[in-house]
């Protein structure tokens, strides 16, 4: 229900920022596909990502801990999880630049780290970081990076007007990258990755350090590629990203898996009901008033969170403790984490 | 190992030319400015040196000093040349840029990147070294025709020390290490080396360290061409220049994946 909300709320967005109409008409038809419907029974997935029992120890610290998961063709598959997870180690192993301590991962169908570089050739990457070469142009950071595909500098000179309109930075090809804004270097970052036309982009928190409405035409953009065909393995610690884009979701800490499925299934078993935060007094206090109203009630430092489906009730008992400020909103997967682990994820 | 030999080596005969290219491409955008930090550092030991020396020395092994001089200044400007170029440059790309990462995103390998580093560095090496052989021609202290044989030993020089300053770069964890290699190795190199003065002029124990120096071997065939002697022993010193390249090579490209793929 929340993320129905969610939807019709950046609709409208959506569209004002998108310059290809046609992508934009089609987004209700992915969000269909968003609503985490299950797959049409006659289109027989492949398997883009798959691992198994995957343990990386490094400095005898367990980075990843047996972990399994399969990424579907054509589906967003999130890694949510706050820092420290291991979502980037994951990312690093699937690219062959971390070897697994045990396990066994296969990217497209090619072993990994075994055939890396073959795998490599399907796959684009949009790191944390940005990569990008700033003394560059626009246009020439695509050339560049082309080039180590062996693409030819002609094929490439063919792609840019398309990756440029991808990016909506046609009127910057020939600035330098150093004086782009952060959301454009992003958008650059991602075009940048389907340069070979990749089955598979690898996103590792794309969206994070951009601004809103940078981060929504992030959002735009990928579910244009989604709609392509697309497979995305997205990492993230934004629960709201996470929740948008993902048909199906694992959530990470400390390396295991602590939850698998779609978002809105993972909010409905896990949750089930609306949530009222309390801000002010003694949590503890509070809590013994409105236990027996609620399903369940978490403390997380100073906030306390009362499950509930007799909100009102529950708004009345609360009103016995002056000053305080209320918030009633859908679960999100800010409480399935915090219920799995008894703590708030940290931004 | 098996994984080793995919993953870290090479891919192909050529990949490594995208890395080449994009360091081209940057390097155009500064060439003036680079090209003089290239020529400068010769240019004032061979009319500072060569001609304040000069004076006092007169004649070295049968010709000027300053010819003398200029020929070691061929050797000396294409190992610094492809010295900084590694620990700084290609340090930056490797470690601040994160420009090896996004590298690494594709179809190259670790070896492909050190490779075409390894080739740029050797490129600019090229670039000085062939600059001061111009320089000296036209004040005649070496013969032109000299320079088609010396440009292939300038470029060898670059490479050796391309591939052992790769060594120094996968292992250094910031550039304060990078600077004690400069200090404690390139600039003792330079003066055993018989660049600015002959190496018979040294101990004995300290000639005998001479013969194992890349920068010697190099100006042993860069000196003699130039001052239009016959080259001895040939073989010897390019064996050993090919040694400096190969081994460092894959030396660094075991500490790199190590440093890189953890």
């Amino acid at each position: 229900m929340g993320e129905n909300m969610e939807r019709e709320k950046l609709r409208p967005k959506t569209i004002s920022t998108d310059r290809n109409s046609a992508s934009a008409r089609s987004n209700p038809e992915r969000e269909i596909k968003t609503g985490h419907l299950e797959p049409e029974p006659n289109s027989a997935p492949t398997m883009a990502i798959d691992l198994q029992a995957v343990t990386m120890i490094y400095r005898e610290k367990t980075v990843v801990d047996s972990l399994s998961f399969g990424v579907k063709a054509g589906e967003c598959f999130g890694l949510l999880g706050p820092n420290g997870a291991g979502k980037s180690t994951i990312t690093r192993m699937l690219l062959g630049m971390a070897t697994p301590s045990a396990g066994k991962i296969s990217v497209l169908g090619l072993p990994v780290p075994g055939k890396a570089r073959l795998a490599r050739a399907g796959i684009g990457v949009v790191s944390q970081f940005d990569n990008l070469d700033m003394e560059f142009t626009v246009r020439e950071n695509l050339l560049v990076f082309g080039r180590y595909f062996q693409m030819s500098t002609g094929a490439i000179e063919e792609l840019i007007p398309s990756l440029l309109e991808f990016a909506q930075l046609e009127a910057k090809a020939d600035v330098r990258v150093s004086d782009l804004s952060g959301g454009m270097k992003r958008r650059l970052t991602l075009a940048r990755a389907l340069v070979n036309d990749p089955q598979l982009l690898i996103l590792d928190e794309p969206t994070t350090g951009l601004d809103p409405p940078a981060r929504h035409q992030i959002w735009e953009r990928l579910r244009s590629l989604l709609i392509r065909g697309k497979t995305i393995l997205l990492t993230t610690h934004m629960m709201d990203e996470a929740e948008r884009m993902c048909d199906r979701l694992c959530v990470l800490e400390g390396g295991r898996m602590i939850a698998e499925g779609p978002p809105l299934s993972l909010i409905k078993d896990i949750i089930g009901c609306p949530v009222i935060e309390v801000y002010g007094g003694n949590p503890d206090e509070i809590s013994l008033i409105v236990r027996p109203h609620v399903e369940r009630i978490e403390i997380s430092g100073e906030t306390l969170f009362c499950y509930t489906v007799n909100s009102d009730q529950v708004r009345a008992k609360l009103r016995e403790f002056p000053g305080l400020r209320l918030l009633e909103r859908p679960a999100n997967l800010e409480d399935v984490f915090l219920r799995l682990t008894g703590r708030e994820m940290e931004k | 190992m098996g994984r080793f030999s995919t993953e870290a080596l090479p891919s192909g005969l050529l990949n490594w030319v995208a890395v080449w290219r994009r360091n081209f491409l940057a390097w155009k955008k500064v060439a003036p400015a680079s090209l003089l930090g290239n020529l400068a550092d010769p240019m004032i030991y061979i009319f500072g040196l060569g001609s304040g020396l000069g004076v006092m020395l007169g004649n070295v092994g049968g010709v000027s000093y300053s010819a003398f001089l200029a020929a070691g200044m061929v050797a000396t400007s294409a190992m610094t040349a492809s010295t900084f170029e590694t620990i700084y440059a290609t340090f930056a790309r490797m470690r601040d840029h994160r420009t090896w990462e996004a590298m690494l995103y594709t179809k190259l390998t670790l070896g492909d990147i050190v490779l075409g580093e390894m080739a740029w560095a050797a490129t600019k090496a090229s670039i000085a070294g062939t600059a001061i052989g111009i320089v000296t021609a036209t004040l005649a202290y070496s013969e032109w025709d000299s320079l088609i044989y010396v440009l292939p030993v300038i470029a060898l020089t670059g490479l050796a020390f391309a591939s052992l300053s790769m060594v120094v770069a996968a292992l250094a964890p910031s550039y304060d290490y990078l600077v004690f290699y400069q200090s404690l190795v390139i600039t003792p190199m330079l003066v055993l080396s018989g660049s600015v003065f002959p190496v018979d002029q040294l101990p004995p124990m300290l000639q005998r360290i001479t013969h194992l120096l890349p920068l010697a071997h190099s100006i042993d065939l860069i000196r003699p061409a130039m001052l239009g002697h016959p080259v001895p022993d040939i073989t010897l010193h390019l064996g050993a220049l090919c040694l400096y390249i190969v081994l460092p090579f894959f030396v660094s490209i075991a500490l790199l994946r190590r440093r890189l793929t953890q």
